[in-house]
């Protein structure tokens, strides 16, 4: 059982403050990605559970142990470090089992141990070599094998895969998730990459400033963002937000048009948001869809699978996905509803989606 | 302007000052300890330095001091410097304090024991003092070989373990920290980041400072002089000797050559025990 509890925890470099209260517990063997820009306190976090770095303040708890005053080494956990941390004296096997060895393990279970990891990285036939002779993506797998062949009740990933050509990054998330699913290890990661995060995750962690903004399934993440922050932080192209006045009712004026939303006076604005792919597009205004918003296109992206349209409303940015074979220009007028479910409803001045 | 010969063309004054002040002089030590006054080569002044009932004496003492104080300082300037790396303030004045016997010369150092171990010395009179002796008592007497020996050491000690202790914590400075971190997260102890990480990336230094603190050593010579004058023969004293008491250049130079040949052979050895792998880059 290793459920890791991470309550009110507070990071401050000075006058920095990297983590401002965070509350987040992973269960016992979930897999919580952890997203957020850079610079906004992964690493930090990541670091303070594996007992790297002392909180400002909060607690630390994995199973039932608060491990706060606890040495890293006691905590039961393995990590794969963002800057990898290789050593460069040794070769790329005993890397791999440094931790087995600090662990005392018999020569066999080592070398057993050490050649599954190896292989599942596709690494195997670099075991002889030194840090030195290996390429930026060699050696971050080889922290990933080093972390996994220790196979932790925790393991802390900080963005482990981030130099690895997209089809390999592919094939090592599928089996990353595999070996852990198996293993049964409560794992943490880190990325920047939101494809990844959605793909692995069991849960999301979204991270903006320091502060969790959201943790939730990759669906739930994508299709009720709690915030501003997170609409526009996950998917590719972001969500599409524009503003609404008041006109009673619960009805809005969005860019000239009534759309239907949340009742109650108490909000002076609001701004709609709508993914790019739950809009509908007609062909001409007409009198079964009276209240459809029009919006001139700028810019026509062809992507393959789709065409993406970037245009303007009422001055505000609107990107669009169409039928990649849509016969629209730059300059055209396009007449578009949104899907009246997936409408979002957000606060402008807390920047947080309305419950 | 950049052409392939300038790296050497800027290399030719200083080896040309290295030839000149160094092979040239060796040359002519090394003729003076092969070559016999009739001009034939002869390996006569190498059998006088051997068969001379000195020669073992001094090569014994010289040996021996130098095991007695090298491993010893190596061991000191570890602990020192991973003291003084562990230290987040005071760092440099320690470090500045540690290292003021660099500053004195060594055979001031010599002296400075002197003062101490000597029948009127501080030792003698604080245990006089004390009332732990009565008399005053002969540390440094022709007799006791034993505390002479021990009072070099400890003066050597005092004297050279900074320089060691200095280069150790350049080299450790440059090991970054995520090894370590690494290290911790992995399970290793204090004591196996020090065998597992700390020695091992601190080859370099640790062979540069090795490779200086035996050659010193095997050419100590001022400090055994201030301490035990002629009644600890070293090998430097007999060169000394033969000299100037003796007059006889010839058996000098022999010595100067082993001197030497010893000095080759300690360093070559220190740089083979502590080369790295190749690949592995530290
Ligand atoms: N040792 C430190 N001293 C001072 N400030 C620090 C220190 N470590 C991190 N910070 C600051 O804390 C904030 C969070 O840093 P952190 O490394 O956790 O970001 P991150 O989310 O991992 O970013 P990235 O995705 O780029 O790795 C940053 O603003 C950083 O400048
Ligand atoms: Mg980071």
């Amino acid at each position: 059982m290793a459920e890791i509890r991470i309550n009110q925890v507070a990071k401050q470099f000075g006058d920095t403050h990297a983590l401002h209260s965070i509350d987040l517990t992973i269960a016992d063997q979930e897999f919580l990605v952890l997203l957020g820009a850079s610079g906004c306190g992964k690493t930090t976090l990541l670091r303070i559970v594996a007992g790297l770095e002392t909180a400002s303040a909060g607690e630390v708890w994995i199973g039932d142990r608060r491990v706060d005053h606890l040495a890293p080494k006691d905590r039961g956990i393995a990590m794969v470090f963002q800057n990898y941390a290789v050593f460069p004296h040794l070769t790329v096997f005993e890397n791999i089992a440094f931790g087995l060895r600090m662990a005392k393990l018999p020569q066999s279970e080592v070398e057993k141990r050490v050649n599954r990891t190896a292989s599942l990285m596709h690494i195997e036939n670099l075991l002889k070599r030194y840090s030195g002779q290996l390429s930026g993506g060699q050696r971050q797998r080889v922290a990933v094998a080093r972390a996994l062949a220790t196979e932790p009740e925790v393991l802390l990933m900080d963005e482990p895969l981030s130099n690895l050509d997209a089809l390999l990054r592919m094939e090592m998330r599928a089996e990353l998730k595999t070996v852990l699913a198996e293993s049964k290890t409560t794992t943490i990661y880190v990325t920047h990459d939101q494809v990844e995060a959605m793909s692995m995750a069991d849960r999301i962690a979204v991270m903006n400033k320091g502060h969790i903004v959201q943790a939730a399934s990759a669906v739930d993440v994508y299709r009720n963002p709690a915030a501003h922050f997170v609409g526009s932080f996950i998917g590719n192209p972001p969500m599409n937000f524009l503003d609404a006045k008041p006109l009673g009712d619960g009805w809005w004026d969005v860019a000239g048009t009534r759309v239907k939303g949340p009742v109650g006076g108490q909000y002076p604005a609001l701004q709609l948001g709508i993914r790019p792919e739950d809009i509908v597009v007609h062909d001409a205004p007409s009198s079964a869809h009276p209240d459809s918003l029009s919006a001139t296109v700028r810019v026509l992206e062809p992507l393959g699978s789709h065409l993406l349209a970037s245009c303007k409303v009422d001055n505000q940015m609107l990107r669009v996905v169409l039928d990649s074979n849509a016969s629209a220009k730059p300059g055209d007028q396009l007449h578009w509803s949104p899907v009246p479910d997936r409408i979002r409803w957000f606060d402008p001045a807390t920047e947080l989606a309305l419950p | 302007m950049y052409s392939r010969n300038l790296p050497y063309l800027l290399l030719l004054p200083a080896t040309l000052f290295l030839c000149i002040f160094f092979l040239y002089p060796f040359v002519l030590v090394a003729w003076q300890a092969f070559v016999s006054d009739t001009g034939e080569f002869t390996s006569e002044y190498f059998m006088e330095m051997a068969t001379h009932w000195k020669f073992n004496t001094a090569l014994t003492n010289t040996f021996m001091l130098a095991l007695a104080v090298v491993p010893f300082q190596i061991a000191l300037a570890l602990y020192m410097a991973t003291l003084v790396n562990g230290m987040k303030r005071g760092r440099d004045l320690i470090l500045y304090v540690w290292t003021i016997p660099l500053g004195i010369s060594d055979l001031a150092a010599g002296i400075i024991w002197l003062a101490i171990f000597e029948q009127t010395g501080f030792l003698n009179s604080m245990l006089q003092g004390l009332g732990v002796i009565e008399q005053p008592v002969g540390f440094l007497g022709y007799q006791s070989k034993g505390t002479i020996f021990l009072a070099i050491v400890l003066a050597e000690i005092w004297r050279a373990t900074a320089i060691v202790l200095v280069i150790l914590v350049a080299g450790m400075g440059l090991i970054p920290k995520e090894y370590y971190e690494a290290a911790e997260v992995f399970g290793a102890s204090r004591w196996k980041q020090f065998t597992r990480i700390t020695l091992p990336m601190l080859k370099p230094s640790l062979q540069t400072a090795m490779i200086l603190r035996v050659i010193l050593a095997f050419e100590v010579f001022a400090v055994v002089v201030a301490l035990g004058g002629t009644n600890l023969p070293i090998l430097m004293g007999e060169i000394y000797t033969w000299q100037y008491d003796l007059r006889d250049s010839s058996v000098a130079a022999a010595y100067a050559l082993v001197v030497l040949a010893i000095s080759i052979a300690f360093t070559l050895l220190i740089m083979w025990g502590l080369r790295t792998p190749k690949g592995a880059r530290v």
